[in-house]
């Protein structure tokens, strides 16, 4: 099994015709993934190499039955593109775009939460989802997974995430569901709606984490894994070596004074009975004697 | 972007926040000037991103033109640690009768806005909160509802903020509120917030941090950029619109995305490396991006070896095959190059490459190989 996407997800590209959403779209669908629409507001009744393109997300869902929205308008228009799609009756909305307000990602995830209860938000500034072999929503390339399971992967950091993804398909080892949270201050979903997620699918036997320096999301999972998780957990934590204080890069990686750091997060999660490597490459053999011994 | 005081205090008189009379100088004359214009006794204030500047000596009270020139000709110049004082604000100093605490920023673990105040200001707010915690009145805002009059008042009041500060301080945190969210602020901080003596309350300091991702929105902030002392490197990759950190050491960084730069700071020190910075080229990242990163890079002389690691998502892989070749034509690189690619169109990338490396120019299959070749050639 896979979580929050598979097979039968039917998803609606916001941003299709733009030069990214044509790219990735394409790419999905040659991948496999049911991409029934596209949408923008000016160019309804048009296609993209025979995906139809509607005026609004709710015209796409009429029309298709569309369940999933993956989003790659520029960072000013998300904030409506995310509410047009709640209101259309989108359960899984994907934001891949980069460089969103704090305050506009603040009020939409809230936003969701209050009047879209059932709409799963997934980013912004996210790679997306892959369900090996089933359904690939984002910009992963979709070669370096591998399907079948038994390792479920979550990650902060996209580019981390296709590291973890082909350091597992080098070894051989399949992978239920791959999901890239994003790095922003505030994740539609978070390392532990993945974990309990994962704790529910059969198929997943163990999961790999991928956490950075900032926040404190790292060590609420820690948390979590202590007292729910009772399937193995492999983690790794990028910018051991970062410099405090420093903002490097994503919003959300900012260490500020000692809380947040990747020791302080090694520690918990260590604590907290995960297997806790030093690099990507470790973290994938580690998997490896982890999945030998399942 | 950080802003300065004098900054932050512009910033605040935009949403109606009242602050102190006063103006910015950057030589004694304009000190002068901005401290007849505010009115005597004045206050002379380093402007600094760096904390201690009291203890310094970058603030000093003066009563007349003859005392700002001496004290402003002593402040400008000065260096608090490591940072050089280019610029003083100038104020009329004010009378204190009480002195408060206000801010909001974004507590992420909650994803809800947070308001701190704290009738206990004026003091570093961290010592306050490890050694008195409810002296601080913590309260998150819902940012689908935003701070309510009512919210604003219960806030106050639970903080126990004097009565004939109440009104005043009321409205500056409803104020403040609006500065946050609408000026996109990462941080909006007051401290002190002051009652003076015949019942006035206003914002003796500001901290300020803008969210960059917002500057689209924010033509006023061009007046802001620039004045930051940066490292000349950082200051180069701004102009270039590259994501970049300078380190101190021989391993010249290009990453695409910020988790995998991290993840190769922390191999190239696992290998007995030490990097010369951080560099995240992001998504999308062009043969022009490319270009720009290796001349930005390749302008720090401490650099002995330059590792380029790159796995696409967004990013493909000819793109950046193309950009190492064009910036390679375009700048002269001192230093060799190591170049890890995988992910999106890697192979059409590496195919690419393959017809210019060199033994200034090598390729490695994985991420830890990679560093090792790069930490190698910087130890020759």
């Amino acid at each position: 099994m896979s979580i929050f996407v598979n097979e039968t997800t039917k998803v609606v590209y916001q941003g299709l015709t733009g030069s990214a959403g044509r790219f990735y779209g394409l790419r999905n669908r040659e991948y496999g993934t049911q991409v029934v629409a596209g949408t923008n507001p000016k160019r309804a009744g048009e296609n993209v190499e025979g995906i139809p393109v509607f005026a609004n997300v709710h015209d796409a869902r009429e029309a298709t039955g569309a369940t999933a929205s993956c989003i790659f308008v520029p960072a000013p228009g998300v904030e409506s593109a995310v509410m047009e799609a709640a209101e259309a009756g989108i359960e899984f909305i994907v934001v891949i775009t980069e460089g969103v307000p704090a305050k506009d990602e603040a009020r939409f995830y809230n936003r969701l939460a209050r009047d879209f209860p059932q709409t799963r938000l997934l980013g912004p500034n996210c790679p997306g989802i892959i369900s090996p072999g089933k359904c690939n929503i984002g910009i992963t390339a979709g070669e370096i997974a591998t399907g079948g399971g038994p390792v479920g992967i979550v990650s902060r950091s996209g580019t981390l995430t296709y590291q973890a993804l082909y350091e597992l398909t080098q070894k051989g080892i399949g992978q239920t569901t791959c999901v890239g949270i994003g790095g922003d201050p505030v994740p539609g979903t978070n390392f532990i709606d993945c974990l309990e997620a994962f704790l529910r699918d059969p198929e997943t036997r163990a999961v790999m984490m991928i956490g950075e320096i900032g926040g404190s999301e790292e060590e609420k999972a820690a948390d979590y894994i202590k007292h729910e998780m009772t399937k193995p957990v492999v983690v790794y934590i990028a910018g051991v070596t970062a410099p405090p204080g420093r903002k490097m890069g994503h919003a959300g990686a900012i260490i500020s004074g000692s809380s947040g750091t990747a020791g302080a997060k090694m520690d918990a999660l260590r604590s907290a009975g995960a297997h806790v490597a030093i690099n990507p490459t470790e973290a994938g053999n580690v998997m490896a004697t982890v999945v030998a011994h399942l | 972007m950080d802003l300065f005081e004098y900054q932050g205090k512009q910033y605040f008189a935009r949403y109606g926040i009242p602050v102190s009379p006063g103006g910015v100088a950057h030589t004694v004359d304009e000190a002068v000037s901005a401290a007849d214009a505010a009115g005597y006794p004045v206050v002379i204030k380093a402007q600094v991103q760096v904390g201690g500047r009291g203890k310094a000596g970058g603030i000093k009270l003066a009563s007349n033109s003859s005392e700002v020139r001496h004290h402003a000709g002593n402040i400008l110049g000065m260096d608090i640690r490591g940072h050089v004082v280019e610029r003083v604000w100038v104020e009329r100093a004010s009378d204190i009768k009480a002195e408060y605490y206000a801010s909001f920023t974004l507590d992420r673990g909650a994803r809800k806005h947070l308001a701190m105040v704290s009738k206990e200001g004026g003091v570093d707010i961290e010592h306050v909160a490890a050694t008195n915690p409810d002296a601080i009145i913590r309260r998150h805002i819902d940012p689908a509802v935003g701070l309510t009059h009512a919210d604003a008042v219960d806030i106050i009041d639970s903080a126990g903020i004097d009565q004939e500060a109440r009104s005043g301080a009321v409205s500056i945190l409803e104020l403040l509120y609006k500065c946050y969210v609408e000026g996109d602020a990462d941080l909006a901080e007051i401290n002190p917030l002051i009652l003076t003596p015949d019942g006035r309350v206003h914002a003796l300091d500001a901290k300020v941090t803008l969210d960059d991702n917002a500057s689209f929105r924010h033509p006023e902030w061009a007046a802001f950029e620039g004045t930051e002392s940066a490292d000349p490197r950082e200051q180069m990759a701004r102009e270039r619109g590259l994501q970049y950190v300078g380190l101190d050491g021989s391993v010249g960084i290009i990453a695409n995305g910020a988790g995998l730069a991290m993840s190769t700071l922390d191999v190239v020190n696992q290998v007995g490396g030490t990097p010369a910075n951080f560099l995240d080229i992001g998504g999308g990242a062009s043969a022009a991006v490319m270009a720009n990163a290796l001349e930005v890079v390749n302008s720090d002389p401490n650099v002995k070896a330059i590792f380029i690691n790159i796995f696409g998502g967004i990013t493909r892989g000819e793109e950046v095959a193309n950009g190492i070749v064009t910036a390679l034509g375009r700048v002269t690189i001192t230093s060799p190059i190591v170049v890890r690619l995988d992910g999106t169109n890697a192979v059409e990338g590496r195919a690419i490459l393959k017809a210019h490396e060199s033994n200034r120019l090598v390729s490695r299959p994985t991420m830890v190989e990679a560093a090792q070749a790069a930490v190698a050639f910087a130890a020759q």
